[in-house]
């Protein structure tokens, strides 16, 4: 772990601003610091893990293009990238894409300092060498045409618009990198990104639908185990699945889970540490799909056995009639030991657990709508 | 030529009235890009359309093309248009 030993900060991204969380290891008292650019749409707030103190925010407001502040001193001091993440022209006559909002950030690994990727809105992948300053598109993903017609139209991805997302670097090998598309499914890259595949065998669509055709895959959260890199966690549109490489083929763990509650939602976290132990967030995916903890009543599921059994962890959780929704990218780890686990809701609550998801306590409420939290460790000199 | 500058992007300019200069819209905000880095993606998208909530007026009149001529001693006004909630 990179940063000052005694310190965590929590960062919450929300649709008016980000607020950040402070506390020690043992984490029983937090101090707020926000609203941190209040009034900008914050899709996602990193800190660096390789030096503690640089800060990348991606913004938009209502009205104006996105953008992606940078600080380099914990947001005492905010300033916009001079090239954000932004598609190629089209040559003339043809339309071309826009990036409504940079969606997803994902710092890569320890050997490559200053380097980031971004997952956009229509979906696009970018590439900054500098810290965040200037991005570069990833024209073999984002300009070529099989690539563009898996991502379909506006009309096939979430409300606020399709997204690229979880971004995953192999820590071993920073050519081979991961990225999922709602639409557009899941694909891997050997090398660094000049050419992408598909990564779907064993993975369900809604039926009817051709699951050999990525346009029907919508993953919602895929994550990488930090101490086991060939395994693979995803949650999606049909259920909870992993994938242990070097095989390619998704196996439905969600399906362990009890009935009653099923297997879709957004979220999923998995212990830094501990290859067989992941956590997500259930919410309700019948019907007409009201994406809120099923029956009212909120709940983590957390396995110790890579998705053989789940068990309910809600102590301290309201009893009934929460009707949460949790965003794919507003749940996470801290890598502390014990571990802590957080999430927000779209309703503006921040909880935690400092015990791997035993027991949760609220430690903020009537924040706005919550898009994305993450953790960091602040460096000692940047505090 | 004399640009008024919106609050949303003072952050780039630091004060409401700034000069640049060119003879098209395009060109003006082209300018005001190299004078002030990353002003013009916000209101200009990278296919150089102009963006959905942001207005420009030169002369008395609304402005829709990029392309849109303008003279040295016209006044470019940037306005955002506040949409949503």
């Amino acid at each position: 772990m990179n940063g000052s030993e005694g310190t965590i900060m929590v960062l919450v991204a929300t649709r008016k601003g980000a607020w950040f969380f402070h506390s020690d290891t043992a984490r029983r008292t937090w101090r707020v610091e926000g609203p941190q650019l209040l009034g900008q749409i914050v899709s996602h707030a990193v800190l660096d893990p390789r030096d503690g103190r640089t800060l990348l925010a991606a913004a938009r407001t209502g009205h104006l293009g996105p953008t992606l502040f940078r600080s380099t001193d914990l947001g005492r001091h905010w300033s916009e990238a001079v090239q954000p993440p932004a598609f190629a022209r089209a040559p003339q006559g043809t339309a071309g894409r826009t990036v409504d909002h940079t969606f997803w950030l994902t710092p890569a690994p320890a050997g490559e300092p200053g380097c980031w990727y971004a997952g956009t809105s229509p979906q696009g992948l970018f590439r900054s060498t500098d810290g965040g300053v200037h991005w570069t598109p990833f024209s073999c993903l984002n300009d070529d045409p099989q690539y563009i017609r898996w991502m379909g139209t506006v009309q096939d991805g979430t409300p606020d618009g399709p997204k690229l997302h979880s971004i995953i670097i192999d820590p071993r090998d920073p050519a081979h990198l991961y990225i999922g598309m709602s639409g557009g499914g899941v694909h891997e890259s050997r090398d660094a990104g000049r050419s992408f595949a598909p990564l779907l065998n064993g993975l369900e669509v809604v039926e009817g639908f051709d699951r050999a055709d990525p346009s029907f895959h919508d993953p919602h959260c895929i994550r990488m185990c930090p101490s086991a890199p060939d395994r693979l966690y995803q949650q999606n549109h049909c259920g909870v699945y992993r994938l242990d490489r070097p095989g390619d083929e998704w196996v439905r763990i969600g399906r362990n889970m009890p009935a009653e509650v099923g297997d879709i939602g957004f979220p999923l976290v998995v212990h830094p540490r501990d290859a067989e132990r992941a956590w997500i967030f259930p919410m309700d995916g019948t019907d007409v799909w009201p994406r809120t903890s099923p029956g009212g009543r909120p709940a983590v599921y957390g396995t110790r056995d890579g998705g053989a059994s789940w068990q309910r962890l809600d102590r301290g959780l309201p009893p009934q009639q929460a009707w949460w929704t949790v965003k794919r990218q507003s749940m996470c780890a801290d890598g502390l030991d014990p571990l802590g686990l957080y999430f927000g809701t779209t309703s503006g609550e921040l909880w935690t657990s400092a015990d791997e998801g035993e027991h949760w306590q609220c430690i903020a409420r009537h924040l706005p709508e919550i898009l994305a939290v993450e953790t960091g460790h602040p460096s000692a000199a940047a505090t | 030529m004399k640009v008024l500058i919106p609050t949303p992007l003072l952050s780039y300019t630091g004060v409401r009235e700034v000069d640049a200069e060119g003879a098209t819209l395009d060109a003006v905000l082209t300018d005001l890009d190299r004078r002030y880095p990353g002003i013009r993606f916000r209101v200009i998208d990278e296919q150089g359309r102009l963006r959905r909530h942001v207005r420009f007026f030169a002369d008395g009149g609304q402005i829709f093309d990029p392309a849109h001529p303008l003279r040295a001693d016209d006044t470019l006004v940037l306005v955002q248009a506040l949409s949503g909630g």
